[in-house]
């Protein structure tokens, strides 16, 4: 429609134009007239839907499954080690960069002898985090103390970096009266209340994966109420992400604004089941948009980027009250645990090959050494006391008493009921009048 | 006493002779007691323990669905969204699994959760978190980590609801070491056991009962009390007799009393426990009882098979085998998923009528 107006209102119907009202304005001014104005106006194209408003399209078009191109991973240094050109990453001081590295020889040094132990029948059982050395010790390092860690069952190099002992690991392995779990879970399963490190629930192996991950975001709603300058973090792998824990977790972190940081070791296998049998998506980065959650996809063998990523992480979830969520990629160089062989449904190339090509302490201490921070002899020095120091601690576990018979009793509920009393009295009375029948080696 | 007159007011539906007698007698007898006994519904018994418990502890707070803006879907938690605020009458999104992990969570961290299911039904979808991450963390951490939690809401059959609206989960949950299980009955039940739930150190599982909400009770000055507490694992005799004992729990002791009351009239004085807590199970009232009348009668609402009845049956026999006169009997549900059709549901649960048959063979006096 052609219209005369005058000024005020011309400026009027700019301001409709800004609103998107309208889709073209044509100001025309003859010499006869002040001003004329071509309007075009549009249908309304927003409305107000529970939820908030969405603008409308006249095109059928389905959101592709998946983007052109998968999300990028972010990385600081490449294959050898070298950091690349561009690399923008969180500074790390010699003195934490050589702590990230001699705790990630650590942590690989005490999976070997604790395998092996187990292969001797020393252990009943064990799990290694051969190849996610990275993850485990860069994620600790960025965060604080304060910050609580609910773990799946492959993350002791956070337990490790706190300072948990070569000792203490050992005393949970062998259930000996020094374990603070008093004997009572399989190896690996370590807690540590003072370290802030929640205990390894033990059925997170079997059907409930992913158990701690809704404990996390109430873990962090505490801490938020109780404005600590912490954040929850918690671990899980790619097959935890298919589990409803993972996807309630995640909704209601973001629903309820807690400063949660959920770490998602993506290693290509859930015991035998490959990723391509685990989820169709973009690996697991992209599931945190889908709950309005903050995301990002970090190269997991890569130490500065991981130490990176959580650190900023945490402090977007600690000062913006949010979660975030972190796709660490990687690979399981070790089997699922020792019940494990994956030398059955993978080829033992291929894990060669991530194991020499694409470790990452090789990777780290290159650049570790490139600063001048570590030497051959350092390296040398470090794994043989390492050696000498879990040798001992598995010697003096292996003797330890195994903890007391009231143990089996107490903690089952803040105090003791009368049922539990009288069957612990039950059991010793029986002990005394068939002493044939008990273990030697179980203190009363 | 008041309860028990206006119970008697409902059954008969106008006034009989002798429920006229009974009237007139307890009228007389309330004269005797101070004046002003209060009544309160089951229903304002749990508000106002959860809002005294709020209002004395700031780490406690109430999560679930509808609890806040919707006054809760039983309208318990209604007032509590004003009087402490979003950040501590928490309206969940509809995921129990999530919900309940992150109460167990907060409780972790040292705050004082109250989750509230919709109907226990619903507690399936989360019952790994209330087992797994509740009842066995203190024990698996060696003492390092306790879980100061309270999971209530309704429990049992409500009215026409289903079979997926109407199962009883009190032997379930009892049956787990770690957890502690209650079961309140009347008002005072629900107030000093809610707040003694809320107070305890270990997850309680705290189940009550949609058609109780509504029920008024009388209730004493002492109950009334913000310090009020009654102790966990101990059970009330709501009715001391000598011929035959009858334990129970939740709706079902309003049945066993009327049935107590029949048989009174047949010259049966049964003698009614009202077991509160199921787990622990107050084995000591309940042997005491039986070694006194020699029978025993055990009612529930849920199914028959591994039941509550099932345990007591157990440990009477273990304690007081010698005492017994006759074999336990128990009355149950029946061993079917709950129909729907209201005659059909009648028969699927324990009928005063069933009460009464069952003391009457106890005692010997029917087939």
């Amino acid at each position: 429609m052609r219209l005369a107006i005058s000024a005020t209102t011309y400026r009027m119907v700019l301001l409709l134009r800004d609103s998107h009202q309208i889709q073209s304005l044509v100001i025309v001014t003859p010499w006869w007239i002040r001003s004329q104005v071509l309007v075009h106006t549009k249908t309304p194209i927003v409305m107000d839907f529970p939820g908030g408003k969405v603008a409308f399209t006249p095109e059928i078009h389905f959101i592709s499954e998946s983007n052109e191109e998968r999300v990028p991973c972010y990385r600081v240094l490449d294959d050898n080690g070298q950091q690349l050109t561009n690399s923008q990453f969180v500074p790390v001081s010699k003195e934490i960069a050589v702590k990230m590295y001699s705790d990630m020889v650590t942590l690989q040094m005490m999976d070997n002898i604790f395998y092996e132990a187990q292969r001797q029948g020393r252990l009943s059982f064990y799990a290694t985090a051969f190849g996610e050395e990275a993850i485990n010790i860069a994620s600790a390092a960025a965060l604080s103390p304060d910050d609580v860690i609910f773990p799946q069952y492959r993350e002791p190099g956070v337990l490790l970096w706190r300072g948990f002992t070569l000792q203490e690991f050992a005393n949970q392995c062998f259930g000996n009266k020094s374990d603070y779990g008093k004997g009572r879970q399989m190896p690996v399963h370590y807690g540590s209340n003072k370290l802030n490190y929640f205990t390894v629930s033990a059925t997170i192996a079997y059907s409930l994966l992913t158990q701690l991950l809704p404990n996390a975001v109430g873990a962090a709603y505490s801490l938020k109420m109780d404005e600590k300058d912490a954040c929850a973090v918690t671990f899980f792998g790619d097959g935890g992400s298919s589990e409803g824990d993972f996807h309630a977790a995640l909704n209601f972190a973001a629903v309820m604004e807690a400063p949660v940081l959920f770490i998602c070791r993506n290693n290509g296998w859930a015991i035998s089941t490959p990723t391509s049998d685990q989820f169709r998506s973009d690996g697991v980065v992209v599931k945190g948009r889908a709950y309005g959650i903050r995301s990002i996809r970090v190269d997991g063998n890569d130490a500065l980027a991981m130490y990176s990523a959580v650190h900023e992480a945490r402090e977007m979830a600690i000062r913006e009250h949010r979660p975030i969520l972190i796709e660490a990629l990687t690979y399981r160089v070790g089997h699922h645990s020792t019940s494990d062989d994956s030398t059955r449904y993978r080829s033992a190339d291929e894990i060669e090959w991530w194991n020499k090509a694409r470790n990452p302490l090789s990777r780290f201490r290159t650049w570790v050494e490139s600063n001048g921070w570590w030497s051959d002899e350092a390296e040398s020095d470090l794994r043989s006391k390492i050696k000498k120091e879990m040798l001992e601690a598995i010697r003096v576990a292996e003797k330890t008493e195994k903890p007391n018979l009231n143990h089996m009793f107490s903690d089952v509920y803040d105090v003791p009921p009368l049922n539990l009393r009288e069957q612990e009295l039950l059991v010793r009375q029986a002990i005394k009048s068939h002493p044939q029948d008990y273990p030697s080696d179980v203190p009363l | 006493m008041w309860g028990i007159l206006r119970r008697s007011a409902v059954d008969g539906g106008g006034f009989s002779a002798s429920s006229l007698r009974r009237t007139r007698f307890a009228l007389v007898s309330a004269r005797s007691y101070a004046a002003g006994s209060k009544e309160m519904t089951v229903r304002d018994a749990l508000n106002s323990a959860i809002d005294e418990e709020m209002s004395a502890d700031p780490k406690v707070f109430v999560m679930g669905e509808e609890v806040g803006q919707y006054q809760g879907a039983y309208k318990i938690t209604k007032g509590l969204l004003e009087k402490y605020g979003p950040e501590r009458v928490y309206d969940t999104p509809i995921t129990e699994a999530g919900f309940t992990g992150i109460g167990v969570g907060a409780a972790y961290a040292g705050l004082k959760p109250v989750v509230e299911f919709m109907t226990f039904n619903f507690s399936m979808q989360a019952i790994d978190h209330i087992i797994n991450s509740a009842a066995k963390s203190n024990y698996m951490s060696a003492g390092q980590i306790n879980v100061p939690i309270v999971f209530r809401g309704p429990n049992g059959a409500a009215a026409g609801v289903g079979a997926q609206h109407s199962q009883c989960y009190a032997a379930w949950y009892a049956s787990v070491p770690g957890l502690k299980v209650l079961a309140p009955y009347s008002a005072e039940d629900a107030r000093g056991l809610l707040k003694a739930a809320i107070r305890d150190p270990d997850p309680v599982v705290f189940l009550e009962n949609e058609l109780l909400y509504g029920e008024s009770f009388p209730i004493s000055e002492e109950a009334l009390d913000s310090s009020f507490c009654l102790p966990i694992g101990k059970a009330k005799i709501e009715r001391e007799g000598k011929d035959v004992t009858i334990t129970t729990f939740s709706k079902m002791v309003g049945f066993v009393l009327k049935a107590a009351e029949k048989l009174a009239e047949e010259g049966i004085s049964a003698e009614v426990i009202n077991l509160r807590s199921i787990r622990p199970l107050d084995r000591a009232t309940i042997n005491a009882s039986v070694r006194k009348t020699s029978r025993l009668v055990t009612v529930e609402e849920g199914f028959p098979q591994h039941g509550v009845c099932a345990e007591i049956c157990a440990s009477v026999v273990e304690e007081s085998f010698s005492y017994l006169d006759a074999p336990v009997e128990r009355i149950a549900g029946a061993d079917v998923p709950m129909p729907y059709a209201a005659n059909l549901e009648r028969l699927a649960l324990p009928q005063v009528e069933d009460i009464v048959r069952a003391a009457k063979r106890a005692c010997y006096r029917s087939k």
